[in-house]
């Protein structure tokens, strides 16, 4: 066999895993892994911009993926610059350092999302209390539905949004128990909320500071419960002289 | 290829696989065989097709009609080759759970082939490799290495004189 023709037959297939490598790099395909969590075992996708969804690792998630975000999924490991930080923003509720792909949102959803994030481990938040973080006080309603389809719950904590007349709610991974089961994880009692939702309780005050706060806040938390005055709404606290609370600004 | 360029101008997104597909074997073990190692010339042919779909997202009409794809994917490859070589530090940014590289796609002696051409001077290996390993015409080649026509026959002539010799030598 002549030179020419030996050296031809040295372009055999494709190694795996270039093609799939070059799927991820440009962005045709998001990366996947699996983590455990609160909730069991969730899938976590993610690309060069950052984390992209979080799904429960149960049937059909590579299928709610592609229908979501119009791309495939290939098993991979994140980006060494921030694929460290996935376990622990899984754990605590919170992106921290670790960046999210928010580009299938419009830009006040991104927003919403973001404030989202914000809110402290223990603690929760009314929809309406987002709109006006937010600058759009009437846009409760939206609140919800960005909620609803918040494409990375446990790393954006929408578990730890409520509705504006302060019950639990829906939660969009699973469904609502999962929120009760998330909330309690981290220390709110669910029964309680519900009950405070139950007689129109929105904000409670501390006689002694002068200062009301969103019943989760964890200042009003600290004055022990036996000092703690309920109120229906803001205003009527404001009415008795008391404060609105810098930390968790009830409004 | 037409087709190939045809589709790609019509949907990007959709088409770049096939790409990936029919030039991604000629690129990796051209490139293989141009710098001996597997991991490099894995960088390289990820990054090569990176940066070829970044291009072709901007690409109009025009651009897409004088396409030429093999020489122009070689363009990007051989550029990126420059540069890794001053910085072989650099890592992929996904890397693939499982991935073991090799597998079965070897070629037969694929160890003695890698002494063989390293015995060549960069020049003629480049030339060798893009006419007898990748199946490059002589006019792409010259595209593809800015390199004239004569100097690119020359140098795969004196290419495959030193891997003759070389290989008799191995008798």
């Amino acid at each position: 066999m002549n030179i020419e023709s030996r050296l031809s037959e040295l372009v055999t297939g494709l190694p795996d895993g270039i093609a799939e490598g070059v799927a991820l790099g440009t962005g045709l395909a998001d990366g996947f892994d699996l983590y455990p969590s609160p909730l069991g075992e969730v899938v976590v996708t993610f690309n060069i911009e950052g984390v992209s969804s979080v799904d429960l690792a149960n049937d059909g998630y590579e299928e709610r993926f592609a229908r979501r975000h119009g791309r495939g999924l290939l098993r991979a490991e994140p980006p060494s610059a921030w694929g460290r930080h996935i376990p622990e923003a899984v754990e605590a509720g919170t992106p921290g350092k670790l960046p999210v792909d928010l580009r299938s949102r419009t830009p006040f959803q991104a927003r919403i999302l973001r404030i989202a994030a914000s809110i402290p481990k223990g603690e929760v938040r009314p929809y309406v209390w987002l709109a006006r973080e937010a600058e759009r006080p009437g846009a409760a309603r939206a609140v919800g539905s960005t909620m609803a389809r918040n494409p990375v719950p446990l790393i954006i904590p929408c578990h730890r949004v409520v509705r504006s007349d302060g019950h639990l709610g829906e939660y969009s991974l699973g469904g609502a128990h999962n929120k009760w089961e998330l909330l309690t994880h981290e220390g709110v009692e669910p029964a309680r909320l519900e009950e405070l939702a139950e007689h129109h309780v929105r904000v409670q005050g501390d006689p002694s500071t002068g200062v009301y706060c969103l019943p989760t806040c964890h200042v009003i938390r600290g004055s022990g419960e036996w000092n703690v005055v309920d109120f229906a709404s803001t205003d009527k606290a404001r009415s008795q002289g008391f404060r609105s609370c810098p930390e968790c600004r009830p409004g | 290829m037409d087709d190939l360029i045809a589709a790609l101008a019509s949907d990007l997104d959709r088409a770049f696989p096939s790409l990936v597909e029919s030039a991604g074997p000629g690129l990796y073990w051209g490139l293989r065989r141009l710098c001996g190692d597997h991991q490099e010339a894995e960088d390289l042919t990820q990054e090569t097709f990176i940066r070829a779909y970044r291009a072709l997202g901007d690409f109009d009409g025009r651009r897409f009609e004088e396409l030429r794809l093999s020489p122009w994917l070689w363009t990007i490859a051989l550029n990126l080759g420059r540069n890794h070589l001053r910085n072989r530090s650099r890592r992929p940014i996904f890397v693939e759970i499982g991935d073991h590289g090799r597998h079965d796609t070897e070629p037969p002696d694929t160890a003695a082939w890698d002494a063989r051409f390293s015995a060549l001077p960069a020049s003629q290996r480049r030339a060798v490799v893009l006419r007898h390993v990748v199946g490059m015409g002589i006019s792409e080649i010259s595209a593809a290495t800015g390199r004239p026509e004569g100097t690119v026959k020359a140098d795969i002539h004196r290419g495959l004189e030193r891997l003759r010799r070389v290989m008799e030598q191995e008798r």
